[in-house]
């Protein structure tokens, strides 16, 4: 499972002499199998609340718990350990392994968490294709298109089933094609495994695969409203 | 949570090969860096090895022997007066029983040579050929005439240089002029049967040999001798041959060992160790500047991966020992690339390489004109373990410092 609970998170970042308020007293809280998107204008602190929610920056204040589990409390360690066993990440601007080759990318989870190779082996060509990179495994990255780089991310993201999904632009990179394939599977992801997706987005398309939809504004939430996915 | 947040060994070595190989160039000049930095030092070390325990065996050779016995005064006061009676035949049967491969009995004492054209004084040994051939005195350093036959051989063996200084020749006779025991002057006309040449010249000038019974006649020394020349298998470790020795002639003799008897040589070996040391420990200083630059710029270049491998779940000390393993690896590369370097250039001369062009400025510390080069198994070990201890300490600052970074700043990196 995943529930999160989100209680008055502030953070603000320092831009010389100016302090932006990038969460200004967020409450939220999100149940498990939700497929929530965040929608708002750049700099509203979308992806600062996703960087909170995932452990990879520190409130200023505020409170996170995940599945009961203060995430603002727990060290470096326990932290990357809650990273590695139950969320999953997808960035906009894809962050892939240079060096390793498509299926080395979307094992590398796996092999930190101590997967056996032939389990690795099996689950990581399932993936691709199921994002539809059948036959480009030993690709670097360097020889995927932008497109199929994502793909390889979402691959990434998913392989291990995390409880819960976090997703920066996902398909800000996309083409409309490959960005509905990527969501259709996303959707499948939430309704047959139950995993939680947060998503922020300013892609409408993908606004209609949710199932909640918050709008935020200025670090603060403007809109929060549940919706029947498209 | 299952799971070490660090990935298996294999995955994280093959990681660390890929990202070595990412900047060609760079890697490629700071193995070149590591490489001659490693074969400087194994070369290097192996030439002053070289040098020293040439400088040291020779020492042994002229002194001869690694314990001599002496009369107790005679360090004192090398006189004829300080000579001792000849061991009994007990004491050489507990020699055949100890760890000695050698000994000789000589007698030592200063004399006046004197040619038809120039005079010298000299050192007059007298001695048994056969030992003394035992304990180094190498016969093809003959180059005229010969060697002494027997302890009672009436001919003269004089170096070379000597034998210009006086302007004389083989098979002239020459007068060997000192005193005997009662201070009364002992003197008689030798032949000169042989002339030797020495790894030191100095030697040459200094040293002239007669038969031991010969010299004992000249000197009116029936039964008496200066010292017993005794040689073992490993001159750098004496001690057991030492106390076979000393308990042998008991506690009215001294019974000293090389480094007691030149200090100065053993002073040498004692301090080539910490030489080496110190020599390994400065190159590597200049390297690690290079190491410590090289795995600088590898990790700045990676500042968004690695943010990216801690988001995904690999913890600090996991990105720690994955830029020491980068490290680590390069290393071994270098150390392989450095040790076949120095044993490729090391093994081609190893039957000694003429250093006579400054042989001369050698001579004054007591080195010969040829080099043979050591190459030591602990020099070796020592050359790597520096490399690879000292690499992984240095190399711990940039991979801290890539282990600190925060996920979401690091990711943030263009």
């Amino acid at each position: 499972m995943a529930e999160i609970k989100c209680i008055d998170l502030c953070k603000n970042y320092q831009q010389g002499d100016a302090v932006i308020k990038a969460l200004d007293q967020v409450t939220l809280d999100i149940e498990q199998g939700s497929f929530v998107c965040l929608s708002g204008p750049s700099g509203s602190g979308k992806t600062t609340l996703l960087n909170m929610i995932g452990g990879l920056d520190q409130l200023d204040s505020g409170e996170i718990s995940i599945d009961g589990e203060r995430v603002d409390l727990l060290a470096k360690g326990p932290l990357a350990d809650l990273r590695l066993h139950h969320i999953g990440f997808v960035f906009q601007a894809y962050n892939l392994i240079p060096v390793l080759s498509a299926q080395e990318n979307v094992e590398f989870v796996m092999q930190v968490q101590g997967v056996s190779g032939a389990k690795r082996k099996e689950k990581s060509l399932a993936i691709l294709r199921e994002v539809g990179l059948e036959g480009m495994e030993n690709r670097r990255p360097a020889q995927l298109s932008g497109g199929q780089q994502q793909r390889v991310a979402v691959a990434r993201a998913i392989v291990s089933q995390p409880k819960l999904v976090l997703a920066d632009e996902p398909t800000a990179n996309l083409d409309s094609h490959s960005a509905k394939h990527l969501m259709e599977l996303f959707r499948v992801l939430n309704e047959k495994h139950r995993v939680t997706f947060l998503i922020s987005t300013h892609d409408e398309r993908v606004m209609r695969y949710a199932k909640r939809l918050i709008k935020m504004q200025d670090g603060r939430i403007v809109e929060d409203r549940e919706q029947v996915p498209a | 949570m299952a799971g070490t947040s660090i990935l298996p060994f294999g995955a994280m070595t093959r990681l660390a090969w890929r990202n070595l190989w990412r900047n060609h160039r760079r890697t490629l000049i700071m193995l070149l860096a590591i490489s001659v930095g490693v074969w400087a030092m194994i070369f290097m070390t192996a030439m002053m090895r070289g040098m020293v325990d040439q400088m040291v065996e020779d020492g042994i050779d002229a002194l001869p022997g690694q314990v001599q016995v002496h009369h107790p005064n005679y360090r004192d006061d090398p006189s004829i007066e300080n000579s001792m009676p000849e061991p009994l035949r007990q004491f050489f049967q507990e020699l055949e029983q100890s760890a000695a491969t050698g000994w000789t009995r000589r007698v030592r004492v200063p004399a006046m040579i004197s040619s038809e054209r120039d005079s010298r004084g000299v050192t007059l040994l007298g001695v048994e050929p056969a030992g003394e051939i035992a304990l180094g005195f190498d016969p093809g350093s003959i180059v005229q005439g010969r060697f002494l036959e027997s302890e009672t051989d009436k001919g003269l063996v004089i170096g070379e240089k000597l034998l210009d200084r006086l302007e004389t020749d083989l098979g002239k006779r020459v007068v060997i002029m000192s005193q005997d025991p009662e201070n009364n002057i002992a003197d008689r006309g030798f032949r000169i049967v042989g002339v030797y040449k020495a790894k030191l010249s100095s030697l040459e000038e200094t040293y002239v040999y007669a038969g031991l019974g010969t010299t004992q006649s000249l000197l009116s020394l029936d039964g008496m001798i200066s010292e017993i020349a005794i040689t073992g298998r490993d001159y750098r470790n004496v001690d057991d041959l030492l106390e076979q020795v000393s308990t042998a002639a008991g506690n009215s003799l001294e019974t000293l060992p090389w480094m007691e008897l030149d200090s100065y040589l053993g002073l040498m070996l004692g301090v080539m160790d910490g030489f080496v040391l110190v020599w390994i420990i400065v190159i590597f200083l200049a390297l690690s500047f290079g190491l410590v630059n090289t795995l600088m710029m590898a990790v700045f270049e990676r500042v968004r991966e690695i943010g990216l491998m801690q988001a995904l779940g690999m913890k600090p000390s996991a990105i720690l020992y994955q830029i020491l393993l980068e490290s680590l690896l390069l290393l071994l590369l270098g150390l392989i690339l450095g040790n076949t370097l120095a044993i490729a250039s090391i093994l081609p001369i190893q039957d000694g390489i003429d250093i006579s062009m400054v042989a001369e400025g050698m001579e004054m510390m007591g080195a010969s004109s040829m080099l043979y080069p050591a190459l030591k198994t602990k020099d070796l070990l020592l050359a790597n373990v520096v490399v690879i201890v000292l690499g992984i300490i240095t190399s711990l600052l940039p991979a801290w410092r890539a282990s600190q970074y925060r996920p979401v700043e690091a990711i943030a990196k263009t």
